[in-house]
Parts: C-alpha cells; structure tokens; sequence
C-alpha cells in the first residue's frame, strides 16, 4: 500500500496542493518534497504534479531533470517504486528520461483547458491497478504542451508492451496516436497531462479521478 | 581564451512545428503568398573558456546534446562566432 505519497515542488509548480487535498480526501497521508532535497522522507510514492517547474525556461522540465530530488526519484522508481507524473510533471519524467519522447505545443498553438474524456488503453500499470481496458475517464486538461511526440519505432514497442495508459477519444492538441498518458516498461512510472486531482468531486465536474489515486495508494 | 557561441535549437525535420505553420498561414494576410516552410526555433548566445575554437565548439556541442536541446524532436548547431 502506497499509503504516504511525497508530492514534489520545484520553484513554479502550482498543483502540489490540490494533489494532497485530493489524497487526503482519500484517507491518503501527503506531503510535500522541496526539490533542493534529496531525501524522499520514506513515502511509498511519488506524484511530480503540474505548474511550470523552473518557469519552464528552456523547455518545459528541462531545468527541473538538475534538481537534487529528481536523482532520488529516478533511484526510487528504478527499485519500481510508484511514480505519477501530471501535466508538467509528465514533462519533467520525459526530460529525465524515466518515460519516453517529448511533449510540444498543441497543434492548435492554443492553451487548452478543457473537460476532456479519456480511454483506457492498458491497465497493467500502478493506475490501472481498478481499471478495465476501454473504461472512459472525464479528467481535465491544462496545459500548453501537451502534444505528445515519440519517434515511430518507440511507439510501436510501447503500443506491444501495452504502454500507451490512455488515449483521448477526441484528441485535443494533436498528441501522437491519441496519447493521453504512459508508463515505463515496469508500470510503476506513470506520466499523463489530464489532471486526475482536479476531477475528485461533483463540484469539480467529475470524480473520475478517484479511483485513479485509488490505485495509486493501492500501488 | 574567450568565444562567443551561438547556438541555433530549431524543431527536428518531420517534428511537425506548429507555431512555424500558424506564423506560415498568417503570413498571406499581409500579402507574404510565396512563403513556405516556416520554421521557429531558437537562439541561445554564450562566451565560453576554451583551448581553441574547436573546442569551444565540441564544448558547446556536448551541452547542446546533454541540455540545451531535446534530441527528440530539436536539433542544434553550433557556431563560433568569434575568438
């Protein structure tokens, strides 16, 4: 059980408390990780959430893969611990190198906030642990660079070892086969640009994201 | 000794550029019809401590590869401008 979950915060990000309040709704216990540190405080997960890490200068996560917790994290999810990536947070796992290719603008060159819906295309990964293939999810997005890219033979390995966790069903920004959200060859790293803590109430427009931190306490 | 650098990031070639294709539609507008393959990227100039020209751009070249560029989809080029 992922009962502790570390919820990183560079300089810029703006949903580390949005991703706690939603974990505690959830009887979850979390805390904040500066990025100057190194040390995970023992949680049993990690979420890297959305904002603009290091004002996204250069590109966005590009600075954030030099801040002294992402070498931790990258040690954490080597040993398979859990880690989610949303939005910037996705950015900053493929800068790292933990999740593959790039996201750019959207096509459209507009930022999109929006209710998006959202298909689960594998399950065998730490967000799917609730989840059937085929389930549609209403999560919002936010973002500007969101525009998944990937070099062709990169996606046809992670489309056989069912890595594509998500795609959406009406794609927003131009993302490359739809994508919405991957994981790593283990499962355990995660990284999406629709935010699942901003869809944990009926106030919020859809609880689609509960179960998603469900399984990410469960991990 | 000092050189200043230049580095052109421009988005790799079949990485669809968006903002080059909406400046390339907006472009007719103001009566530009025969521009085509508009590309945005961007410059980054720095000075930097090196043996020789070369080596400040083999320097320059390594920091392209390890972060001023994503190889996924930007490519780079570096140029000494002068010594």
């Amino acid at each position: 059980m992922s009962q502790r979950i570390g919820v990183v915060r560079f300089p810029g990000t703006n949903c580390e408390f949005d991703t706690i309040d939603a974990i505690r709704a959830l009887d979850g216990e979390a805390e904040v990780l500066w990025h100057g540190q190194s040390d995970l405080k023992n949680v049993d997960a990690i979420v890297i959430p959305g904002g603009f890490a290091h004002g996204d200068y250069l590109r966005c996560g590009a600075i954030a893969k030099f801040s002294p917790v992402m070498d931790s994290i990258t040690s954490f999810a080597e040993d398979g611990g859990p880690v989610l990536g949303i939005c910037n947070g996705f950015q900053v796992l493929t800068e790292v190198g933990l999740l593959p290719g790039a996201l750019q603008k959207n096509a459209g060159m507009k930022f999109l906030c929006s209710m998006q819906q959202i298909e689960f295309a594998s399950t065998s990964n730490v967000l799917g642990q609730q989840a059937s293939v085929g389930d549609r999810l209403m999560i919002p997005i936010n973002h500007f660079e969101g525009n998944y890219v990937c070099a062709p033979e990169v996606l046809t390995e992670m489309e056989a070892e069912n890595r594509i966790v998500f795609r959406y069903t009406d794609n927003p920004n131009g993302s490359l086969a739809d994508i919405a959200g991957i994981c790593n060859q283990a499962g355990n790293v995660v990284g999406m640009m629709p935010h699942p803590e901003r869809a944990t109430s009926r106030l919020l427009g859809s609880t689609d994201g509960i179960g998603l931190l469900r399984s990410l306490l469960a991990a | 000794m000092h050189f200043e650098v230049k580095v052109e990031v421009s988005p790799r070639e079949g990485i669809a550029n968006p903002e080059g294709s909406t400046i390339e539609r907006a472009l007719p507008a103001l009566g530009f019809v025969t521009a085509s393959n508009v590309r945005v990227g961007k410059v980054i100039r720095l000075r930097v401590e090196a043996d020789s020209s070369d080596d400040a751009k083999s320097l320059v070249e390594d920091m392209c590869n390890r972060f001023l560029s994503n190889p996924v989809i930007e490519d780079s080029q570096v140029e000494v401008l002068q010594g």
